[in-house]
């Protein structure tokens, strides 16, 4: 309502006033002189007396004659400029710049309504309230709902003729001048609603903590028992110190009962971890254990699965690298060579160790461990044996089997999946046991009964077939290397060499992979021998190349006839094996323990050397240098190597016990095996992103040669063409290819001229989407 | 329970009283020992290793700096003690009292120090 009443009046106009109060004070005795001057009638009063406050500043007249001007505005002095206000919108204080410059100085509220203002219109309500209802009975809705029209602006005009009725009422009542009793009421039309929102009920809820434990102690501190305790301690420490001096002579008998007692606690504090042997805990433990290792090897894995050596991408670089990758070592085996490695041919993570010596002199006994690579810090399989491992190696189709020959000339046969920590077959000095190290054992197909075999070769001179039946190791000699097989041999040196010579030691040996009785020999003087399973008495071939003992022939997995050869002569030779004199020979500048094919490419080899480095030789990229040189080890030979079936990574060991994994940069796992000109053909990198010189995406070796000459591929492959119309093809077998194959078509514009009639164009529908229905509604129901 | 402001007085009186004593009764070879008496001898002690030490740690500092006014050296080594490990810690400086307190485990040090001193320090909420 416009009378608000201000029951404060503000005090700053006082103070206005007693600012000015000195120019009033000036102007007034001037009026004071003219008054009386002018009047005259006053001099019967008393003369006026100017009071003046006590502190009044004497101005001189030339002072008082000085002008200040003042402007007058509408804004108050006092109103404060500097009031800031915290603004919640944007969370800052702010300083509101517009004041308030009105000032009440007087208001007064009157009790008198004017005719033909709003306020009129109340009034009958009170009369009404008062009880008339036949006068303005429908005085109070009227107005209300002209008010309402008014708002709602729909332009019915209100009724003539209660409209003067109403105002009638309100001229009866201001003229009457009745004192509308109560308040003013509210003019609008409104209502009251109250509800009440349902209280979350309480509720109350405690507990009680136990208390910390506590104990009662109670004592008397007085000086004597301070001064004891002193005492004593005192004592204490004498002794002790008398004791150590007569320590260091009685020190070795000390200890001898030291080791004495605590041998047998030892092994009470041991069966009281029977933890570990619970299965189930075991089971657990087992992944908690690799969890852990693979939070702090995440890097590893993450470079296991990932890396790849860019530099192989760039230009022209045929050679590779090798990235380490994890450690496995095992604290009991340090002292240990790794003397052999051999992969799961199921599982592509599992690979077993043999630990033992090379060193005549450091016979010890020895240990196999099955390291997986989601654990490199402790073997998922440990078997210790009593002389060292020499060779061992998983059966293919068995892959829980494990061969193994030791260095006292036994062979045993573990089973992985067995609980237990002994051999399920161990050859017996009875039943055909080697005399010398046995130094290679290799799985054989099962015979004719479904019994598995394996062939052993010793430095005895025998190759022993060993079957396993249910019960027990049978043992077969299938040769003798006598150095009269040797048709060159025999004669040079005639019958007498028979007496002259025993057996040769044998070092190694390697089946062929298609012809199955034949297999190659390596022995300790240098020569290779071809022999054949069926024929005992003779060697069909003799290879000589080698000075010193060849330790590692490996057959070609792809090409039948070619076999590699690595010896203690610092180099590794490549045969047919029809063929007595070597193919190729690479020295590698130290002895060569060990060498592997690879599983994916008929021409890349791997050979480790006794300083520590790990050669890797594509023969289809360089015939004469390795692809790769990485020195792996300081100060270690490295013994053996060997390849992941299925993954690209190379493992290694060396005579100190470790074991190293390493992957092979994408230049090392080339897939060779197609017809030179191909050389040229560029292909299309997924990396880069452009058209590549180097092949990597190459149909596999089944399909190759045979489809290569004729130029048609499957439908499948994708053919790309560089800007000097060299292609790129994707044959189907690589995954790259068949995605590109399957999800991306291009198959440019259709042209489609005078095949589709000419038809007049229709109009479309037209207006505004409101629902589904019609055709694509049926087309959903009957679908 | 003892309480803190009584036992300090205590030890005050007992403070005056000791030298009266040793100087009277103590004869001359214990008088020798005692000087070397002055390193801090635990008596009992349940709290865990690290604490101990602490603890011994603050107790000789607090008798130090505060040479024979224990008052002060029992509140430093209690605010101490509620600085490092949490609230409602007390602590006993004197040479001869007689206690019966109520201790949460794992939070008690009874120790003599400086041949004369036996000081208490335990916790109790």
């Amino acid at each position: 309502m416009k009378s608000v009443r201000r029951p404060k009046v503000v005090p700053e106009p006082t103070l206005g006033n007693r600012t000015l109060s000195t120019h009033s004070l000036r102007s007034n005795p001037g009026d004071e002189n003219g008054g009386p001057g002018g009047g005259g009638g006053d001099d019967w009063l008393p003369p006026k007396v100017l009071l003046k406050p006590p502190g009044q500043l004497t101005l001189t007249e030339q002072e008082l004659e000085e002008e200040f001007t003042r402007i007058l505005n509408a804004n108050n002095p006092h109103a404060p400029q500097n009031i800031a206000r915290y603004s919640h919108k944007e969370q800052v204080f702010k300083a509101s710049p517009n004041m308030d410059h009105l000032i009440v100085h007087y208001e007064f509220d009157g009790y008198l309504i004017y005719k033909n203002t709003e306020d009129t219109t109340p009034a009958p309500i009170s009369t009404n309230a008062e009880g008339e209802p036949t006068e303005g009975g429908e005085a109070p809705t009227e107005p209300a709902a002209a008010s309402e029209a008014g708002a709602g602006g729909e332009g019915t005009p209100p009724k003539p003729e209660s409209a003067p009725s109403g105002e009638g009422a309100a001229d009866v009542v201001v003229e009457e001048g009745r004192k509308p009793k109560g308040p003013l009421r509210n003019q609008f039309n409104f209502s009251e609603r109250a509800s009440q929102t349902v209280n979350n009920p309480y509720r109350e809820r405690w507990t009680n903590t136990e208390p910390p434990p506590q104990r009662i102690l109670s004592d008397t501190v007085n000086q004597w028992a301070i001064f004891d305790a002193y005492m004593e301690d005192q004592q204490q420490k004498e002794k002790a110190v008398k004791e150590k001096a007569k320590a260091p002579p009685a020190n070795t008998k000390l200890q001898r009962d030291d080791a004495h007692s605590t041998l047998p606690i030892d092994r009470d504090a041991h069966s009281d971890d029977v933890y570990y042997k619970n299965p189930e805990l075991r089971k657990a433990l087992t992944i908690m254990e690799r969890m852990a290792n693979q939070n702090t090897y995440d890097e590893v894995a993450q470079d296991y699965k990932y890396w790849e050596d860019a530099a192989d991408e760039l230009g022209d670089r045929k050679s590779g690298t090798l990235l380490p990758l994890w450690r496995f070592t095992h604290d009991k085996d340090k002292r240990k060579m790794v003397t052999s490695l051999g992969w799961n041919p199921h599982f592509p993570d599992l690979f077993a160790v043999g630990y033992g010596s090379y060193d005549f002199s450091k016979q010890g006994a020895g240990m196999i461990a099955c390291f997986t690579l989601k654990n490199s810090s402790f073997p998922e399989v440990l078997y210790s044996t009593e002389a060292g491992v020499m060779c061992l190696e998983f059966h293919p189709q068995h892959p829980s089997m494990i061969a193994v020959g030791l260095y006292n000339g036994t062979v045993l046969v573990f089973d992985i999946r067995k609980k237990i920590d002994t051999p399920v077959f161990r050859s017996s000095s009875k039943a055909g046991k080697h005399t010398d190290p046995v130094w290679q054992v290799a799985w054989q197909k099962d015979d004719l009964d479904d019994n598995p075999n394996f062939f052993s070769i010793s430095s005895d001179g025998r190759v022993t077939q060993w079957t396993l039946t249910k019960t027990e190791l049978m043992y077969t000699d299938v040769l003798k290397l006598r150095y009269d097989m040797d048709p060159n041999l025999a004669s040079q040196h005639g019958p007498e060499s028979k007496k002259l010579f025993g057996l040769a030691g044998g070092c190694c040996f390697d089946f062929n992979k298609k012809t199955e009785p034949l297999f190659v020999v390596g022995t300790e003087e240098g020569r290779i021998h071809k022999c054949s399973k069926e024929y005992n008495s003779l060697y069909l071939l003799s290879f000589e190349g080698h000075q010193m003992s060849v330790y590692t022939v490996r057959y070609n997995s792809f090409l039948p006839n070619v076999f590699l050869s690595a010896s203690a002569d610092w180099t590794v030779k490549l045969w047919d094996h029809d063929n007595p004199k070597a193919i190729m020979t690479f020295d590698l500048g130290s002895s060569v323990g060990d060498v592997a094919w690879a599983p994916y490419s008929s021409t890349v080899f791997a050979a480790v050397t006794a300083d520590g480095k790990v050669f890797v030789f594509d023969l289809n990229e360089n015939k004469y240098d390795p692809v790769c040189e990485q020195p792996v080890v300081r100060k270690a030979r490295l013994t053996h190597v060997s390849f992941n079936p299925f993954e690209p990574i190379l493992l290694v060991g060396d005579d100190r016990g470790n074991v190293i994994s390493m992957k092979l940069s994408p230049n090392l796992r080339k897939k060779g095996g197609k017809g030179g000109d191909e050389d040229e053909e560029p292909h299309f990198s997924l990396i880069t992103g452009r058209l590549k010189q180097t092949r990597i995406f190459d149909v596999g070796s089944k399909k190759g040669e045979d489809d290569a000459g004729d130029g048609d591929v499957s439908d499948t492959a994708i053919t790309l063409r560089s800007s000097n119309n060299a292609l790129a093809r994707f044959d189907a077998s690589s995954p790259a290819a068949q995605y590109l194959a399957e999800r991306r078509t291009f198959r440019g514009l259709e042209r489609k001229e005078g095949e589709t009639e000419v038809q007049k164009a229709e109009e479309g529908r037209s207006g505004v989407a409101r629902g589904y229905s019609g055709e694509d509604g049926k087309d959903l129901q009957t679908a | 329970m003892a309480d803190l402001g009584s036992t300090a007085n205590l030890a005050d009186k007992g403070a005056a009283a000791a030298p009266a004593q040793g100087g009277g009764g103590g004869g001359d070879k214990a008088e020798e020992k005692t000087r070397n008496f002055n390193y801090p001898l635990v008596k009992i002690c349940d709290m865990m290793e690290e604490l101990r030490a602490e603890a011994v740690d603050m107790v000789v500092t607090a008798v130090e700096k505060h040479p024979g006014n224990y008052e002060a050296a029992a509140k430093t080594i209690k605010e101490l003690m509620d600085k490092r490990c949490g609230s409602s810690w007390h602590a006993i400086v004197g040479e001869g009292y007689g206690f019966e307190i109520t201790h949460e485990l794992r939070n008690l040090l009874y120790m003599y120090f400086g041949g004369n001193l036996g000081i208490l320090v335990w916790k109790q909420s």
